[in-house]
């Protein structure tokens, strides 16, 4: 494989809930259009991690980061950084699929309508082209006009893939994908993430250390608000360095 | 002991007939004496004629003037409480910090809390001398004073109900709009509002059904002439005001001017019994459900 570039980086990262000291001193560097997975035990701030990324934890009240998420080699914290225009380019799928109470098809270009899209041959196309590339396009042709919320939980879940793929943004952040769903939508999800990479660099929560196996490139273990051991997924699950890690992957606890 | 729970449960079923009782014995005063009305007034008269002067020599009944005065003052009302209270939910529930936020809904409750009494001072002595100011053929008495204070008055139930339906929105549907780019004006107008349509119009429709209901401010900012008018600068009469005018005067009891006001009454009820009940529909009907 040959050296990619670095997409996404922490440097020095620290984060906190008020007074709780969430994530201690992360130095990380994702790479581009790679599977980056981070597992870790309950509470270990692997999700908070994750939601830095897009800034997703800007609402909460006294949440606050200390150092440096480099997107392109560009901070995503200064203050000329808009959160609207970084999370066109950070999307984010969630633990439990959240479409809108709207249709299939609204679903699909509500990130376009919020830019101003009305063109409708555009949105037409782009909202094909997503339900392809999440292999819903055949299960949904027919009933782009019905209301989402009647679709299957995989499908919802493809769907706000969809979603999120529909306004090409370079980085996608999932956040348990696949925790809230049966195994066989779990298989099309995971094969999906194998031809996503080929366009988005993808960085995927997960609690469940077989999928961190299959699906990602580099894996990430968090402890207790720390970055125990980052390596090559490979290299991660045969010949851990940590005890912990050991640990973990083998299910010892966690 | 056996004997003690039996009379706690005696009484615990009294006071829920009690309450039934009381509602029922109303709901018939007001058809009993309704039917003696409609049997010497028409009931065709008394939904057509376009006057409603029972009280003078020459008698009309017709309810109109009074629903469209009653109409007026709600439709003024909602047009000052609707856009003010939705703004208010939304900037509590989606740009106010959480400290401000509870500091400044319960004011806003206060609001409700002020005797409708002093809103009709209010309206009549303050409103009304100012809006003169800059339209002076403004009558002294006038709906659009009334049915404006009356606006602010129900504000409280707009805000505060339609925040509890946009709080109700689950917090995954406005991560999702926020992790598409979506401002936080976006989020509120585009996903939380339709999310909570349902929540939001209850809220309306009880605050439609509050300002029609709603007698003292009327009664003393917005006069006591029934005419039928759009006009909101002109002193009109409610259907409220116009069952106090009759109790408080001089018209003999059991005479036919004196049922007037159950004829008018059951109109009212009709109406707020209406909006209650379509309330209660949509909320068991189009409540999203989320799990």
């Amino acid at each position: 494989m040959s050296k990619k570039n670095q997409k996404l980086e922490a440097r020095n990262l620290n984060a906190y809930y008020g007074s709780f000291h969430a994530l201690k001193d992360i130095n990380i560097a994702m790479e581009e259009k790679a599977v980056t997975a981070f597992i870790g035990p309950s509470g270990c701030g692997k999700s908070t991690f994750l939601r830095t990324l897009n800034r997703m934890n800007d609402y909460i009240d006294g949440f606050r980061v200390e150092g440096d998420i480099l997107l392109d080699g560009r901070d995503i914290y200064t203050k000329d950084v808009r959160v609207d225009e970084l999370r066109k380019q950070v999307g984010m799928v969630f633990q439990k699929p959240n479409p809108f109470p709207k249709t299939v098809f609204e679903n699909v270009v509500y990130g376009l309508k919020i830019q101003g899209i009305k063109d409708k041959k555009t949105l037409n196309e782009i909202a094909e082209t997503s339900l392809r590339k999440t292999a819903l396009w055949e299960e949904v042709k027919d009933k782009l006009d019905k209301s989402a919320l009647a679709l299957s939980g995989g499908q919802q879940q493809r769907l706000c893939i969809a979603r999120a793929l529909a306004i090409s943004p370079s980085v996608i952040l999932m956040d348990e994908p696949t925790s809230a769903l049966d195994p066989i939508s779990t298989a099309k999800i995971e094969e999906l993430l194998y031809e996503l990479k080929e366009d988005y660099t993808i960085v995927i929560v997960t609690h469940n250390m077989q999928q961190a196996g299959r699906v990602s490139d580099q894996t990430a273990f968090f402890y207790m608000g720390e970055l125990i051991e980052f390596a090559k997924t490979k290299t991660m699950f045969t010949s851990p360095k940590h005890e912990r890690t050991q640990n973990y992957i083998t299910g010892r606890f966690g | 002991m056996r004997i003690q729970e039996r009379i706690i449960e005696g009484l615990l079923w009294l006071s829920a007939a009690i309450t039934i009782l009381v509602t029922a014995g109303i709901i018939w005063v007001l058809l009993s004496e309704s039917l003696t009305f409609f049997s010497e007034v028409s009931i065709i008269d008394f939904l057509t004629d376009k006057q409603w002067t029972p009280l003078f020599a020459d008698k009309h009944f017709g309810i109109l003037p009074l629903v469209a005065g009653t109409m007026l003052t709600t439709a003024i009302a909602i047009a000052v409480a609707l856009p003010i209270g939705l703004t208010i939910a939304i900037y509590l529930n989606t740009y106010a910090p959480a400290g401000f936020r509870a500091t400044i809904k319960p004011m806003l409750e206060i609001l409700a809390s002020i005797p409708t009494v002093v809103y009709g001072f209010f309206a009549l002595t303050v409103v009304t001398p100012f809006l003169q100011s800059f339209i002076p053929n403004l009558a002294g008495f006038n709906s659009l004073s009334a049915g404006m204070v009356m606006g602010i008055m129900i504000i409280p139930m707009i805000s505060s109900l339609s925040e509890d339906a946009i709080s109700a929105v689950p917090k995954s549907l406005r991560e999702g709009a926020y992790g598409m780019g979506a401002t936080k004006f976006q989020t509120a107008f585009g996903v939380l509002v339709p999310a909570a349509s349902s929540g939001i119009l209850v809220s309306i429709i009880l605050a439609i059904s509050r300002a029609v209901g709603e007698t003292m401010l009327v009664a003393i900012a917005a006069g006591q002439q029934p005419r039928l008018t759009a006009n909101p600068l002109v002193p009109i009469e409610t259907i409220t005001t116009y069952i106090v005018q009759v109790s408080l005067g001089d018209v003999p009891h059991g005479s036919l001017e004196y049922r007037t006001i159950f004829a008018a009454g059951i109109t009212l009820f009709i109406f707020t019994f209406a909006l209650n009940n379509i309330s209660f529909w949509i909320r068991k009907k189009y409540q999203e459900k989320y799990d």
